[in-house]
């Protein structure tokens, strides 16, 4: 935390989808930053700032784009700044930006993040073939399966939990209209036998790739108070993090790393948590394969190590549960890589406003949002809540 | 605000191709070095910030495994940007600026030599319009360099001073890649590369990498005898089409210096990251410097221009000069995108 | 947004919906000196790690650095050319640039004397047999085709041997 309050007045999202060939990419972070402008019931002059994240610039085949895109993103004449943490990215971008008002440098501050894999070819982009380094034979999934299946071995966590995983995520979706993904047919027994990719992870249980923005406008005290005086109902921020750690090193715990625990202890000190499971409403968590939402929801420290599946089985992380998880259908529904870690702050503001439509919790007061990137080493969060801090 | 100094800076030698090293390699000394140069450890920083690119390393993600050089273990707070050095630097202020934070690392390297750095530039430009026609970055600077001389802003001349000028002040540092005693009327007679640019109003291909410590207050005082002290710093972007801009002004420049306060006092030094001869005669004008302030004593962009790194050793360079009492007041500046599009200012003081 | 008007000659005309404009740039990458060391050693049939001087551990393939202490990694070991699986996957989804028969299997192997798994393929064994603690062994390709790359290692498959106990890999997975 910093001098002075943070609270997010504005939020807006594109509708998520596979190929945006509608718009150019600087339309559609546009589209994303004129939405929360609008929620935000402000023009573009009224922004001191801009912040922009994505995750790396061969996907779309642009390098650096804040350049291009500061015309769209009506950032002349301003300062407008670019962030770049791998997965995490779009959380990072977003506590950049509270960080420029929590300083007190800025007043008002419009934060984007996108990413537009229609562009270019995004499995291409992750797969240059380098020289040198050990050849990765199977992508992003064949890099975290193994250990998944750790985890499944060390917990004895039974096979159908990453199945539960999907099938909640997915029918959240449905909730949302902005989500990628509305499978409506969808079911325990469709997710099982979906294609078995990567060995224990089956194509239903794997984040979609997705054109998509989101944007955030974030004001200080003043700004909130504003926000409130209209009903507006602003979020604020009680606490933000980021934790790295190297990405291979001897001894490291990839399934409960310790960065993220750093991060998770670090943002619940902040907000004054200590109990996080009974004292947060609401998670919005980054899951691309659905495997992650028991390993996360032990590394946010919301379970003993080796029970987060008891969670998942006992429906504790469903809309009905008592503590909901990716009620947005999360990154198994919509994953626009860069924009990602963003939604997840989205999700949990929106939440907190009241403002996630069908799929809001009721009477949620607090929320968190994570991101995470890179082989499980990069973490970013924040803690959200409908009273100020 | 808080009171945050610069307070130590180190750099690679900065070199044409640096085939033996991998990014890691080259980085890890640097670091090492920076710290040293505060007199600390790395338990010591509560936040890390970087800057690099991955057109330039031709590799998704590369900053990933660069992050090794640091050691981050146990976790650190740290984060990364897209953009020169001196950007990573202001993340890094205001990370300061919430109070929290009292040491910080930065450091950007970059190494352009693995691809062709005039056609890997070319991807940073709108990908639609002017992407597809590849126009490379000396051409572009080129444009620029034709309409400051139609509009008699300054002359070929004046342009060749400055590189001869640069490249004489650089064989006082030992990190520069070019120096040399030119003739300006010499430089003159040679041929031009792009017109109206010959080879000498250009910036060289550089690989190399820099760091930064910041510390705040006291601790600050604590380990530097007379740190280098950000008395104001902003950034500022311009419209993305060189066709919205007038490319004989920094108007982002302008806006930038009146932020940090660069008129407040009198300036006695400044570096600025003008990798063209005629960008640095715009950025004086458009920093309102006088003939009587020093402009790059290290040699410049014009004699090392690791790009994303070549901002950062600006704001290094300034400071060390402030640390050493060569200067009282000194600006440092950086660049970043096409014929100037985007600039940052950073004014320095020592107590 | 107000809507936008058309001049009487484009209206009618097919929108250009996307413009395809390849982009072709050439890299050469540098190794480094500690990878260049290994790759050296790969030629000669040879696996050379480093070790930290600080943490004592052994990593491969070295990149120059060690990771949690941020030091150069300057003394070379060399290692067995078997290993431990600590983990892996079945992988039944083709990938670009591989041609692959499914479904296959792709592991993080323990080099005996090692301190970091590596990833790399398993074969001649079916995935049903793969688990967790396998003792394997590096296939190279034949002498006269090893180069400095890791290529030169085809695959590891089964050595036979017990499997390790689990305490042996347990902090590599």
């Amino acid at each position: 935390m910093g001098k002075e309050r943070v609270a997010v007045v504005g939020i807006g999202q594109t509708h998520h989808t596979a190929v945006r060939g509608d718009v150019s990419i600087a339309g559609m972070v546009r589209e994303a930053a004129q939405r929360a402008l609008d929620d935000a019931q402000m023009t573009w002059a009224d922004i001191d700032a801009v912040v922009i994240g994505k995750a790396p610039d061969f996907f779309e085949g642009v390098m650096m784009p804040e350049l291009y895109l500061a015309d769209a993103l009506g950032a002349v004449g301003k300062p407008m700044f670019r962030v770049h943490t791998a997965g995490s990215v779009g959380g990072s971008t977003a506590i950049v930006a509270q960080d420029l008002v929590a300083s007190g440098v800025h007043r008002r501050v419009l934060t984007v993040a996108f990413e537009k894999q229609s562009e270019s070819e995004a499995m291409w982009a992750l797969s240059l073939p380098l020289p040198f380094q050990p050849p990765m034979h199977a992508g992003a999934g064949g890099y975290f399966a193994p250990h998944i299946r750790a985890y499944m071995q060390h917990s004895g966590a039974p096979d159908h939990i990453g199945i539960l995983v999907a099938l909640k995520d997915r029918r959240n979706a449905l909730k949302n209209p902005y989500a990628h993904l509305h499978e409506a047919d969808i079911t325990f027994d469709s997710v099982k036998d979906s294609m078995m990719l990567w060995d224990p992870i089956r194509f239903s249980e794997t984040c979609p790739s997705s054109d998509g923005a989101c944007a955030l406008v974030l004001t200080d005290e003043a700004g909130g108070d504003a926000c409130a005086a209209r009903g507006g109902n602003p979020a604020w921020v009680h606490g933000t993090a980021f934790r790295s750690e190297p990405t291979m090193f001897a001894g490291r715990n990839q399934v409960n790393p310790r960065g993220g625990n750093d991060c998770a202890a670090d943002v619940y000190r902040q907000a004054g948590i200590t109990d996080p499971r009974r004292e947060i409403d609401v998670v919005e968590m980054y899951v691309p394969f659905s495997w992650f939402e028991p390993m996360w929801l032990e590394n946010l420290l919301f379970c003993e190590e080796g029970q987060g599946w008891r969670l998942v089985e006992d429906g504790v992380t469903r809309m009905d549960g008592d503590l909901p998880v990716n009620c947005s259908g999360g990154v198994l529904s919509s994953n626009p890589i860069g924009a990602s870690g963003m939604l997840r702050f989205a999700e949990a503001a929106l939440q907190v406003r009241g403002h996630a439509g069908e799929h809001q919790i009721d009477g949620a007061r607090r929320a968190l949002g994570h991101a995470y990137g890179g082989g499980s080493q990069f973490f970013a969060m924040w803690v959200v809540a409908a009273d100020k801090p | 605000m808080r009171d945050i100094a610069v307070i130590s800076f180190a750099q690679s030698p900065q070199v044409r191709r640096q085939p033996d090293l991998n990014e890691v390699e080259m980085l890890m000394p640097v670091v090492r070095d920076a710290l040293a140069g505060a007199g600390i450890t790395k338990d010591r920083v509560d936040f890390v910030c970087s800057a690099s690119s991955d057109y330039l390393a031709g590799q998704a993600f590369s900053f990933v495994m660069t992050l090794d050089a640091v050691g981050p273990w146990p976790p650190i707070s740290e984060s990364h940007v897209d953009m020169d050095g001196a950007w990573a630097a202001y993340e890094a202020w205001v990370k300061m600026q919430m109070g929290h934070v009292d040491v910080a690392l930065v450091y950007a390297y970059g190494k352009s030599s693995p691809g062709d750095i005039r056609r890997v530039l070319t991807r940073q430009l709108d990908p639609y319009y002017l992407g597809p026609l590849w126009p490379d970055s000396v051409s572009l600077a080129a444009l620029q360099a034709r309409c400051g001389l139609d509009a008699g802003s300054f002359t070929k001349a004046d342009m060749a001073e400055v590189a001869a000028r640069s490249r004489r002040d650089a064989k006082a540092n030992a990190w520069a890649q070019l120096s040399g005693d030119d003739d300006p009327a010499e430089l003159l007679g040679r041929d031009e590369l792009v017109s109206p640019l010959h080879v000498h109003d250009c910036p060289p291909v550089t690989d190399g990498a820099a760091a930064v410590v910041l510390a705040a207050g006291d601790v600050a005082r604590e380990l530097c005898a007379r740190p280098a002290w950000i008395r104001g710093i902003d950034h500022r972007i311009e419209p993305h089409a060189l066709g919205l801009r007038d490319l004989t002004r920094s108007v982002s420049t302008e806006q930038a210096a009146t932020a940090a306060g660069v008129a407040d006092g009198p300036v006695q030094l400044a570096e600025l990251h003008a990798p063209f001869t005629h960008q640095e005669l715009i950025l004086r004008s458009a920093l309102g410097l006088g003939d009587d302030v020093v402009v790059n004593p290290s040699g410049g962009a014009l004699c090392a221009n690791a790009i994303m790194t070549a901002g950062l050793i600006r704001l290094g360079e300034a400071a060390s000069r402030v640390t050493a009492g060569d200067a009282d007041r000194a600006v440092a500046h950086a660049t970043s995108g096409p014929c100037l599009q985007q600039n940052l200012v950073c004014v320095l003081e020592g107590e | 947004m107000p809507e936008l008007v058309l001049p009487d000659r484009l209206r009618g005309v097919e929108p250009v919906r996307s413009i395809r404009t390849p982009a072709r740039l050439d890299y050469e990458f540098t190794a480094g000196r500690a990878t260049s060391r290994f790759l050296r050693g790969v030629a000669e049939k040879r696996l050379l790690g480093q070790r930290c001087p600080v943490c004592r551990k052994v990593y491969v393939p070295p990149r120059g650095a060690c990771p949690t202490d941020g030091v150069p990694t300057e003394e070379e070991v060399e290692l067995g050319h078997t290993g431990t699986v600590t983990t892996f996957c079945v992988v039944n989804v083709q990938f670009y640039g591989q041609a692959m028969e499914l479904p296959y299997v792709s592991a993080l192997i323990l080099l005996d004397g090692s301190d970091l798994p590596i990833m790399h393929l398993l074969q001649e064994v079916s995935a049903d047999d793969v688990h967790m603690g396998m003792r394997v062994e590096a296939v190279w390709v034949p002498d006269d085709e090893i180069e400095p790359t890791l290529e030169s290692i085809r695959y590891f498959r089964p050595n036979g041997e017990p499997d390790a106990p689990w305490d042996s890999y347990k902090d590599n997975v």
